[in-house]
């Protein structure tokens, strides 16, 4: 079996994850009424080097992202004059925490908001400043930035909060909902075939708790809706855009599913 | 010279339902009978060869992505969703293989993450270029078919 180039291993490894002596959360229970009785992180399904750059953060070059959304922070943009800090200070206190708990409800816009759209939302309402494109470079550094602030912190979403518990219907519906030509659910691979090998491709449950990622295979940061709108296409359907409300509502309910794991940011995959 | 021009005759009358009889069955039109596709979708026979390269093919087949293959050592990374492919030739007919290429939901239930490759009952959003279209082609089918036919333990 070795000699077709099949990866021996079928399930995630027995492992533990400490990011420069701090011990991060990778295996828990799930919450009720997960298909699962335990929720995985991606860390646990990826190759030993890999695993090993993530656990230094003088070797993970996603920190390189971190570092520009510190400066951004720190820099006065729009027409108010003012930076992040200007309202925010110090980062590691008054974002500490808070990553980890996005999606929440928004209540000015009557949706759920993710990091990236509270981003835009401080710069356009904030600071007049223009709001990042999607996956504009800075959009993703300063998502690190903050996520990076919960580094440790278990994921957990607040789903009384307005009308969450709809949003996470409606994305619990869009998971289990097969697309393309190949006819393929998020379940179909992250649920019913975790821990298979797609070709060299290992299966994770496809846990969102070290977003925005590095990939080695195309050196740089990957945000979450690039990752969802990646998943789709690769089932040859055409792919909502990002932070529509098909997306929102994938993010909320696939959040949820990862509920207890530590947030990684910023993880390594290959 | 009567019976030359009725042997013309007979000959262009084959000839225009030549096109017919060879025809290929369409996807919706194929005939699942006991978890069996007994009939060729179209008429010709499958060649072996060109089934290899349709298994392995990426943008084809691409069932090495799913199935390990001892026929094929020279390529890497083979994947384990589903079963091996030793001897699948010694476990299933071609009449069923053929089913199972065409529309596996067909054999093994609705739950089955294995593509239909011959199938037009799929997912929604299909990507816009492929409306309509099915994976492999009818003769694509009966290489893969061929192919597997080999696989014998
Ligand atoms: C002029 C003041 C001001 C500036 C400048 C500003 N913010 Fe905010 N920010 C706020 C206020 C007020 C809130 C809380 C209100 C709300 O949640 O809508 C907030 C909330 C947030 C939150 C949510 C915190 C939580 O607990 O959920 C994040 C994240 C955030 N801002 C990031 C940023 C970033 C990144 C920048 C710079 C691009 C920025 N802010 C610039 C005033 C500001
Ligand atoms: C055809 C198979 C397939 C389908 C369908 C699929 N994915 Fe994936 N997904 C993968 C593969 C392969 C990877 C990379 C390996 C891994 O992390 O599991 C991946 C990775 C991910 C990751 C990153 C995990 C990490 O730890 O970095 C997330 C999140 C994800 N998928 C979510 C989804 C969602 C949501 C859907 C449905 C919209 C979906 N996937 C559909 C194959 C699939
Ligand atoms: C995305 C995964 C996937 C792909 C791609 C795929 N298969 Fe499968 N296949 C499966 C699974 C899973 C099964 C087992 C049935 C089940 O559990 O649903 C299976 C079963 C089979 C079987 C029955 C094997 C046995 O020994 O019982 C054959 C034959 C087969 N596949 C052939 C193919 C061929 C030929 C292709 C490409 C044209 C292909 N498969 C592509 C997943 C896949």
């Amino acid at each position: 079996i070795a000699s077709l180039g099949l990866a021996a291993h079928a399930d995630p490894v027995d492992d533990t994850l400490e990011i420069d002596g701090e011990p991060m959360i990778t295996v828990a229970p799930a919450p009720e009424g997960h298909p699962f009785d335990t929720v995985y992180s991606g860390w646990l399904f990826r190759e030993p080097e890999t695993r090993a750059v993530e656990a230094d953060s003088f070797e993970n070059p996603g920190m390189l992202a971190v570092e520009l959304g510190e400066s951004i922070w720190n820099t006065v943009d729009g027409t108010a004059g003012k930076s992040c800090a200007s309202c925010h200070d110090d980062a590691a206190q008054t974002m500490s925490g808070v990553g980890a708990h996005y999606p929440k409800w928004d209540a000015d816009s009557g949706k759920p908001i993710n990091v990236e759209l509270m981003i835009n939302k401080c710069r356009t309402e904030n600071m007049g400043a223009e709001p990042y494109k999607f996956d504009q470079e800075e959009q993703k550094a300063l998502t690190t930035y903050i996520k990076h602030q919960s580094l440790g912190e278990p994921v957990k979403l607040d789903l009384s909060e307005g009308e969450m518990q709809s949003w996470w219907n409606r994305g619990k519906e869009v998971y289990y909902t097969r697309t393309g030509q190949l006819n393929l659910a998020c379940a179909s691979c992250h649920e019913a075939i975790m821990g298979k090998n797609i070709r060299a491709d290992h299966l994770s449950q496809g846990q969102v708790n070290g977003f925005p990622t590095y990939r080695f295979n195309t050196s740089g940061m990957v945000s979450l809706h690039n990752r969802f709108r990646g998943c789709i296409r690769d089932t040859r359907a055409e792919f909502p855009a990002a932070f529509s409300d098909e997306l929102m509502a994938l993010e909320v309910y696939v959040t949820w599913r990862g509920t207890g794991l530590s947030v990684e940011t910023p993880a390594v995959r290959q | 010279m009567f019976g030359g021009r009725k042997l013309l005759a007979a000959s262009i009358a084959a000839a225009m339902t030549m096109p017919v009889l060879a025809a290929e069955t369409a996807p919706a039109d194929v005939v699942f009978d006991d978890f069996a596709v007994t009939s060729s979708l179209t008429g010709a026979p499958g060649s072996p060869e060109e089934g290899a390269k349709v298994f392995k093919n990426r943008s084809l087949g691409n069932c090495l992505a799913c199935h390990a293959n001892a026929d094929m050592p020279d390529d890497l990374f083979h994947g384990n969703v589903g079963p091996e492919m030793n001897g699948v030739a010694d476990r299933w007919s071609p009449e069923q293989l053929r089913a199972i290429i065409v529309d596996s939901k067909k054999v093994f239930g609705e739950e089955t993450v294995m593509p239909g490759f011959y199938s037009l009952d799929v997912g929604i959003n299909v990507r816009k270029d492929l409306v309509g279209k099915t994976i492999l082609t009818a003769q694509q089918v009966e290489d893969v078919v061929a192919y597997l036919g080999t696989l014998k333990e």
